[in-house]
């Protein structure tokens, strides 16, 4: 078994339908924690101590998160800024996150035709999520493929209600370890899986 | 007379950039009775009178005195200073002696000429700016040590008497003393032990006293006190046959450590600066003309000789102890005359039979045209010494300069001070703290806090406690009252710091905007945002987005105190009651309009929703 650990990050969740499906389906799952980064430090000022103590009590450490601006929201980066220490998660010493597991759950307004070469958004969704991966490879975790939620500007609620389904039938797979990793290695995305009925 | 002449002389002596002393002089020489004659025997008993204003001053030296300041300038203080009163007292003692003085007379003399004068170096270094420099530092080193030197060079004067002590010149000390036909090593010896005694009496009555004194608040008791303080140790010190300066200094320097040091110097300043003027003029009153007239060559030799000699001395200890050229030059120059103490040891001397009368009269007249010319001296070692020296400009080293003083001061230690004043010590930005709650004081002192015990809204108090070389004064005192005095004090003395206040209310915001004031702090705004936060939060809200809205709030709020306070007319007269609520609603209403629309749109999605429904409505 598994416990994982969702490092939430939205800023102004009571505006959002998406996000706040998914978080309400996981909520309850027992060893999966969450940690909601703009409810526990409105004021940015990230307690350090406890958010190291917390990555290394889980396995699976996941990045959920609208995309804004092809990133994440502003607190998500503050986090990565002083949690990860060198010495601590990278560099000669820092090896304190290594053999962890990490990915993005992310939704995002473009939908999966924008995200293509060539597309409204030029490149593939992976490219923009390319310093999350390289910062996940220096920090010797395994960086697994995304779980995302694309086009969600303009999606009906069944809809959001089967990602939010899927997103807790992922999560409980990997907590309790069904899905074997060489597996998961293969996949570009999660949704794969776990696929949802579109009216594309 | 006096006050009258002082009051037409100073300032233009100021103007020709003379300085406030050589203007007292001046005004002395001219109202004195070898020019107008407007004063004449008088002279010498107001002289004395204006000696207590050199105790004044002695004790004011005595309290900046701090040991830890000391400590610091502890290598320039004994080395410097010991060397240079040692040499120049041996150069001079030796050139008295080989022109025919006894060797008493001649020690005496060479002991006073190694002096110089702590009022004008110390007046004119800070006219020009120049107290922190290296100069700046190593001058006042070696006039410390000259200040304590004089406590020796008094108890030593007993035992150089080679005349017999004729009554009649003996006019401060005329009561009986203790001491009177004692010999001399018994007065060597009562000497030590009265300045022993002024230690000890100092530490066990004088702290505890003061503080009763300034629990009872009223500001004249411990202006009182002060002046008791200094009097009554003058007034023992004579009964006991010594020097009343010397009991004022080591007063001083007993309370030099006490919380109450900054209250007492601002107390006694304004005393000393008079009494000291009066000195000064009375020393120009009593320049022997006739006696310089018949001997000009004379007199004119001896000043040149006294200060190429003093500045030569100088000048070597300067290369010893690494100055630079200019530095140097600015040090010996400054220090190359003898000082007011001067004056009060060869009338000490007159007194104990050491020197006769015409040498002393003569002396004086030297000492007189030594100080007078140290202004002109500086302004030439400026204008034509300097440049020629200093080829190539010589850097200033920050290292070297000694700078004792915060860059903060925080007037107000309440509840409110004390916040910031943690908060900046937790920062290690050191602040100078002022209060006027003696308790307060007494507690925070003993936890390592500078704090001084004063009305803030004095500027002699802020004098003291640094304001001019500080950056920031933050006014935090209770009495709203008080803080617009004091916003008015710094505006019109310190107009360089950059003044926080607190506000109580949105009134007392206004007046101080009023004021001028650009940084004013509400005591109760972020206190009850932070309350209103957390009930929204309670409610359910996000805690980042509560958070937003309190600050979007905050800002609002004194963008709209800004706004009525331009727009309020403080001649009109409502009640305070009525006011207040036509206020709020006014606030309520602009409150309403500017968050109609809510804060951070970025975050809000809809019209993307919106926009994308129509694209799709489009395609189809």
């Amino acid at each position: 078994m598994s416990r994982i650990l969702v490092l939430f990050a939205h800023p102004a969740l009571e505006r959002s339908r998406v996000q706040h499906s998914l978080l309400k389906a996981i909520a309850a799952l027992p060893d999966v924690l969450i940690n909601d980064l703009y409810e526990n430090y409105p004021d940015f000022d990230i307690d350090v101590k406890r958010e190291k103590k917390l990555l290394l009590a889980h396995d699976i450490i996941i990045w959920q998160h609208p995309f804004y601006w092809y990133s994440s929201p502003a607190l998500l980066k503050q986090w990565q800024d002083l949690v990860l220490e060198h010495g601590w998660a990278y560099g000669k010493n820092g090896t304190a996150l290594a053999g962890k597991k990490i990915f993005n759950v992310f939704t995002s307004g473009g939908s999966s035709k924008a995200y293509r070469n060539g597309g409204y958004n030029k490149y593939p969704v992976q490219e923009y999520l390319k310093p999350f991966e390289q910062t996940a490879n220096l920090c010797g975790m395994t960086y697994w493929p995304p779980f995302w939620v694309p086009g969600v500007h303009r999606m009906e609620i069944s809809q959001i209600d089967q990602y939010s389904l899927r997103y807790r039938e992922l999560l409980i797979g990997l907590r309790d370890e069904q899905i074997p990793e060489e597996e998961i290695l293969k996949l570009s995305f999660f949704n794969h899986l776990f696929p949802v009925n579109t009216i594309e | 007379m006096f006050l009258a002449s002082a009051v037409l002389f100073v300032p233009l002596a100021k103007r020709f950039g003379l300085g406030s002393v050589l203007g007292y002089l001046i005004a002395g020489i001219i109202i004195g009775p070898f020019v107008l004659g407007l004063v004449g025997e008088e002279g010498q008993d107001i002289m004395h009178f204006a000696e207590f204003g050199v105790v004044m001053m002695l004790f004011l030296i005595g309290l900046e005195l701090e040991p830890k300041l000391l400590w610091r300038l502890r290598k320039s203080i004994i080395g410097l200073g010991s060397l240079q009163v040692i040499l120049t007292a041996i150069i001079f003692g030796g050139f008295f002696f080989f022109t025919g003085f006894v060797w008493q007379q001649a020690l005496a003399i060479g002991m006073i000429f190694s002096l110089s004068s702590t009022a004008i170096v110390m007046q004119m270094l800070r006219e020009k700016n120049l107290m922190k420099t290296v100069a700046g530092q190593s001058s006042f080193s070696v006039l410390l040590f000259q200040d304590i030197a004089v406590i020796p060079m008094l108890a030593v004067f007993p035992l150089l008497a080679t005349l017999s002590i004729d009554t009649n010149t003996n006019g401060t000390h005329a009561a009986s003393t203790f001491v009177d036909g004692q010999p001399g090593w018994a007065q060597t010896l009562i000497v030590i032990g009265s300045v022993a005694s002024i230690i000890v009496v100092g530490r066990i009555l004088l702290r505890p006293l003061l503080r009763i004194v300034a629990k009872t608040g009223i500001r004249e008791v411990f202006t009182a006190l002060a002046l008791l303080i200094v009097a009554g140790i003058a007034a023992l010190m004579t009964k006991v046959g010594l020097s009343p300066a010397l009991g004022a200094f080591v007063a001083g320097v007993v309370l030099a450590n006490s919380e109450y040091r900054h209250e007492l110097e601002s107390d006694i300043e304004p005393f000393k600066g008079l009494l000291l003027g009066l000195f000064f003029i009375a020393v120009g009153a009593s320049i022997d003309f006739p006696l310089i007239a018949s001997q000009p060559w004379v007199v004119v030799g001896w000043v040149f000789l006294l200060i190429i000699i003093k500045a030569l001395v100088l000048l070597l200890l300067g290369r010893i102890f690494k100055l630079s050229a200019e530095q140097n030059f600015i040090f010996s120059f400054s220090l190359s005359q003898v000082g007011e103490f001067a004056f009060v040891l060869f009338s000490f001397a007159l007194q104990e039979g050491i020197l006769p009368q015409d040498t002393v009269n003569l002396m004086i007249a030297v000492v007189a045209i030594s100080m007078g010319l140290t202004p002109l001296i500086m302004l030439l070692n400026e204008r034509l010494i300097l440049p020629r020296v200093c080829t190539e400009e010589i850097e200033r080293r920050p290292d070297d300069v000694i700078d004792e003083k915060n860059p903060v001061i925080i007037a107000g230690f309440g509840h409110f001070g004390n916040t910031v004043g943690r908060f900046l010590r937790a920062n290690n930005v050191q602040a100078t703290y002022l209060d006027l709650d003696s308790d307060t004081v007494d507690v925070l002192r003993k936890m390592g806090f500078k704090v001084f015990y004063g009305d803030a809204s004095r500027h002699e108090l802020l004098q003291s406690a640094g304001a001019s070389e500080a950056k920031i004064i933050i006014i935090a005192i209770e009495a709203p009252e008080k803080r617009l005095e004091m916003i008015e004090t710094v505006k019109k003395h310190f107009p360089h710091l950059h003044m926080l206040v607190r506000a109580s209310n949105r009134y007392d915001a206004y007046d101080q905007m009023n004021a001028g004031m650009l940084h004013v702090y509400r005591e109760t705004l972020d206190t009850s945002l932070r309350m209103g936060v957390d009930a929204l939060t309670m409610l359910g809200h996000r805690a980042y987005t509560a958070k937003r809205l309190a600050r979007l709030f905050l800002k609002h709020d004194e963008k709209n105190l800004k706004k009525l306070a331009a727009i309020r007319n403080p001649e009109e007269y409502i009640s305070e009651a009525r006011k207040f609520i036509e206020e709020i609603e006014l606030i309520i209403q602009t409150d309403r309009q500017d968050f109609a629309s809510g804060p951070d749109g970025a975050w809000d999605a809809e019209s993307l929703r919106q926009e994308a429904k129509s694209m799709d409505s489009l395609a189809s």
